[in-house]
């Protein structure tokens, strides 16, 4: 069977993009985020005493590398509309049990598989509940944020395992040949690309954008909602988990009290870069710029010999003004749109007002 | 209350613009008391621009507003409030957690000593009020449930306790079922009896022939005509609102009728919907027909399975469509134009081509990726054939109008070339001329074959496009009707009864 519709007269074409091309990248959070990196960096980098040493990029990227990684599926969680608070109790749970596992006499390689394993379980046991169940994932997180850290803390106590073989912490201190780039920014590039094409080039990635929009409209189009955000805390488990073992041998250290408020600079840097807290918007460049702005931001302060509580009201304030900037930016453009479309079309007057009209209605 | 046959509301060529976007040209009205008072026109005719100048939520750019002969200006909502002015809208907004009583006093309850809340005044006059209006409702228990009728109730009473003089009612009945809607009417009566004013906004002639005194056309911002109900005809109306002649409002071109496509066979869902068997065959238009809440929609969403259904089978080109499973269906050929398209057929603030690509994202795919320009491409054609109004395709379907966005939905599910299409309530909220259009476009498709399952409230729409009727009573399908044997009395008779004629 065929649906083509036959007309006689020639069917109408659009144009694809409304805007040129410099106004769709000028005109956007993410570009603004990255301006902004750069310009901090080269500051610092001219400005800022040692900031061009070659250990400051190194320590800075082994510094982010944790938020670097929670912040990919984290972004995509966001997008959905929902939030994960428990990555940070993961990280902690995921820490201890590399340690305990190995004060047992398990091989490194062996004791990070099954943590991983459990951070799986743990995501799924989040997913469960929100997707399936239907509850509300600020609730079940924070429960499950205590939860988690209960079972870390409770299998170590107050004391830490420290004598992780020489080889396995070194590695996660290796640096690439002789630059100073970390070896793990390799698992973090990787892993970048693979949500990249996840969130922007895969019908998933469309999907988890229509959840975070309508997702009422989401599962009338087919969408499968529920294992969507399943999938997404998953992911967010397996990744926590990865980052917790990562985070135990840079600091050669297995501790209950891990990465304990990790999640909020995930979130932090996350809504930096551009990600919506209501869902629906997003892109994970930014995200990437907003980790990487509030890395250089700290680092470089730090070197500047500013105390720590400034330098979080800096990066505060910071977060506070580019939310306020979405709005900024959305009037620059509906200002800018409009000028245009007065210049150039006369007639969609009709049309607007009847959108209007509907607008108010409902 | 002034004297019935007073002018209490005025409007004397009342400009709104928004930046370059003029939604009222020129506004008249005259309202007399005593009176009940219709207003009608197309979407877009600027009636709710009218109505909200008046109720003070927009300030009008030029013309005058007379309220009981006397110019006035209202800068807000209050002060329309205040000056005797009270609009009822298609679905008021009440605070569910709150008693009815406590909504009916929000924000003027009365006190007593010691500035605290006098409960018991409070609910004296909410009896007493509804005692007034005849109606039966509990002020104690919460508003939440309530269904919209009473809700809307509620709302009057607010208005008469606050002694409005012009009462406005904005598509008061669109969501109402027949009993309802007598309820309001009697209310409305009454209280034009007191010598108050009403405006009634409907798109429904009956319901204005029935109820109203003089009718008001306005068309494209502009006022049109007014006339006594007793000396026109609803034929007269639809010209004027449509500022031409309405030709073939439904161009039912002929079919052939082939295999069956759909075949439902006792389908049930406890409380909603029992024992519904019936097919569809291709090149057929099948409408679902019945009153508002008889589950027409829900025995709709339960065959696309976006919901659940407890027994029965769905069966589609001859393969059984597993239930709850919206993909099973479209992979299986169906296709589901939701009743409420901004909730359910869109995500509004996508673009257009992301909604027309949205169902064939996995077809697009290459490798398992999608690109923008992928679907861009096969966006583009599909919103072309429809003539979807839009200046790119990376615009946001947020500000189209209804009927622009019904067709973005159209050419979502056409794009997966579905061998089942259900459209519920296919042209609801869509201005004269885009209907014929989604019109003669179901009839084409029937026409290459697809099998079309339609649920209309509007019974032209249904008696005009379908080849067989199904008329479904609580839940029940109470009568088959052919093309030729349907007729508005034997739908009606069996949407109103059980026992009702089978065919």
């Amino acid at each position: 069977m065929t649906t083509d519709i036959q007309r006689t007269q020639t069917e109408r074409s659009y144009p694809s993009y409304a805007a040129p091309l410099w106004r769709r990248v000028l005109l956007t959070r993410e570009f603004a985020i990255i301006t902004l990196l750069l310009v901090v960096f080269f500051y610092s980098r001219s400005e800022v005493p040692n900031f061009d040493g070659p250990l400051t990029i190194y320590y800075l990227l082994l510094d982010v590398a944790p938020i670097l990684l929670i912040a990919l599926p984290m972004t995509l969680i966001i997008i959905t509309g929902e939030i994960d608070l428990s990555v940070a109790s993961i990280v902690g749970l995921s820490s201890v049990l590399v340690g305990d596992l190995h004060q047992g006499g398990m091989s490194i390689p062996m004791a990070a598989f099954i943590a991983i394993v459990v951070g799986i379980l743990c995501g799924a046991f989040n997913g469960f509940l929100i997707a399936y169940v239907g509850l509300p994932s600020l609730a079940v997180t924070i429960g499950t944020l205590a939860l988690y850290r209960g079972l870390a803390v409770g299998l170590l106590g107050t004391t830490a395992v420290t004598d992780f073989p020489e080889k396995w912490t070194d590695l996660a201190k290796q640096r690439i040949g002789e630059s100073s780039y970390p070896l793990i920014i390799i698992p973090i590039i990787v892993l970048a690309i693979l949500f990249v094409l996840l969130l922007h080039f895969t019908s998933f990635g469309r999907g988890v954008f229509d959840i975070g929009l309508n997702d009422e409209a989401a599962h009338f189009s087919g969408v499968n909602v529920a294992r969507t955000k399943f999938l997404l805390f998953v992911m967010a488990g397996a990744v926590s988990a990865f980052a917790g073992i990562y985070f135990t041998l840079r600091f050669g250290s297995a501790r209950g009290d891990n990465a304990t408020g990790l999640e909020l600079q995930v979130i932090a840097a996350v809504l930096l870069g551009g990600v919506s807290i209501f869902g629906g918007r997003g892109a994970l460049h930014g995200v990437l710029a907003g980790v990487l702005l509030i890395g250089v931001l700290s680092s470089a302060l730090r070197l500047d010999d500013v105390s720590a509580n400034v330098i979080n009201i800096i990066i505060g304030l910071l977060l506070v003004a580019s939310v306020m900037s979405t709005s900024f930016l959305s009037f620059v453009s509906r200002t800018t749109a409009g000028m245009k479309r007065r210049a150039t079309d006369g007639s969609p007057e009709r049309q607007r007002a009847s959108a209007h009209h509907e607008g108010n209605k409902s | 209350m002034t004297a019935s046959g007073s002018v209490a509301l005025e409007l004397v060529q009342v400009r709104k613009s928004f930046g370059p976007v003029v939604a009222l040209r020129s506004g008249s009205l005259r309202v007399t008391s005593g009176s009940i008072h219709a207003l009608v026109g197309e979407n877009g005719a600027g009636k709710s621009t009218l109505v909200k100048i008046v109720a003070g939520l927009y300030q009008r750019d030029g013309g005058d507003l007379l309220l009981h002969g006397q110019s006035v200006d209202f800068s807000s909502t209050a002060a329309s409030k205040a000056a005797g002015i009270a609009v009822i809208y298609q679905e008021p907004t009440l605070f569910p957690d709150l008693s009815v009583t406590e909504n009916l006093f929000m924000g003027r309850q009365p006190v007593g000593a010691g500035r605290r809340i006098d409960r018991k005044a409070m609910h004296d006059e909410a009896l007493s009020l509804f005692k007034r209006l005849g109606v039966n409702l509990d002020p104690r228990r919460l508003a939440e449930g309530l269904s919209i009728a009473d809700q809307q109730i509620i709302e009057i009473a607010k208005a008469i306790s606050l002694d409005a003089s012009v009462l406005i009612m904005d598509e008061p009945t669109a969501a109402l079922s027949g009993v309802e809607v007598d309820r309001l009417f009697a209310v409305a009566r009454s209280l034009r009896d007191e010598g108050r004013a009403l405006v009634f906004i409907s798109h429904r002639f009956d319901e204005v022939f029935d109820l109203c005194d003089t009718v008001t056309v306005m068309r494209d911002g502009e006022y049109i005509s007014t006339d006594a109900i007793a000396e026109t005809t609803s034929a007269q109306i639809v010209a004027k609102m449509v500022g031409r002649e309405v030709g073939e409002l439904f161009p039912k071109t002929p079919a052939t009728i082939g295999e069956p496509v759909l075949t439902v066979s006792k389908l049930e869902r406890a409380g909603v919907f029992h024992d519904v068997s019936f097919e569809v065959r291709s090149g057929e238009i099948v409408a679902l027909a019945g009153l508002v809440g008889a589950g027409r929609s829900e025995i709709a969403r339960a065959i696309f399975g976006v919901d659940a259904y407890d027994s029965g089978t769905v069966t589609i080109n001859g393969t059984t469509v597993p239930g709850r499973k919206p993909r099973a269906a479209i992979q299986a050929g169906m296709g589901f134009v939701p009743e409420d398209r901004r909730q359910q057929g869109l995500v509004t603030e996508a673009s257009v081509a992301h909604n027309v690509a949205s169902v064939i994202r996995s077809k697009l795919s290459k490798l398992g990726l999608i690109t923008r320009s992928s679907e861009n491409k096969a966006a583009g054609p599909w919103s072309g054939r429809l003539e979807v109004k839009t200046n790119a395709l990376d615009m946001h379907a947020t500000t189209m109008s209804g009927g622009n966005q019904q067709k973005v939905v159209i050419a979502k599910w056409l794009a997966t070339n579905p061998s089942l299409l259900i459209i519920d309530e296919p042209t609801r909220g869509i201005d004269v001329g885009t209907k014929s259009e989604v019109h003669r476009l179901i009839s084409e498709l029937a026409g290459q074959g697809m099998a079309i399952l339609m649920i209309s409230s509007e019974l032209p729409e249904v008696l005009g496009m379908a080849d067989r009727v199904l008329v479904v009573h609580e839940g029940r399908i109470t009568a088959d009707i052919d093309r030729a044997d349907a007729t508005p009395e034997r739908v009606m008779t069996a949407a109103t009864n059980t026992l009702g004629a089978t065919a």
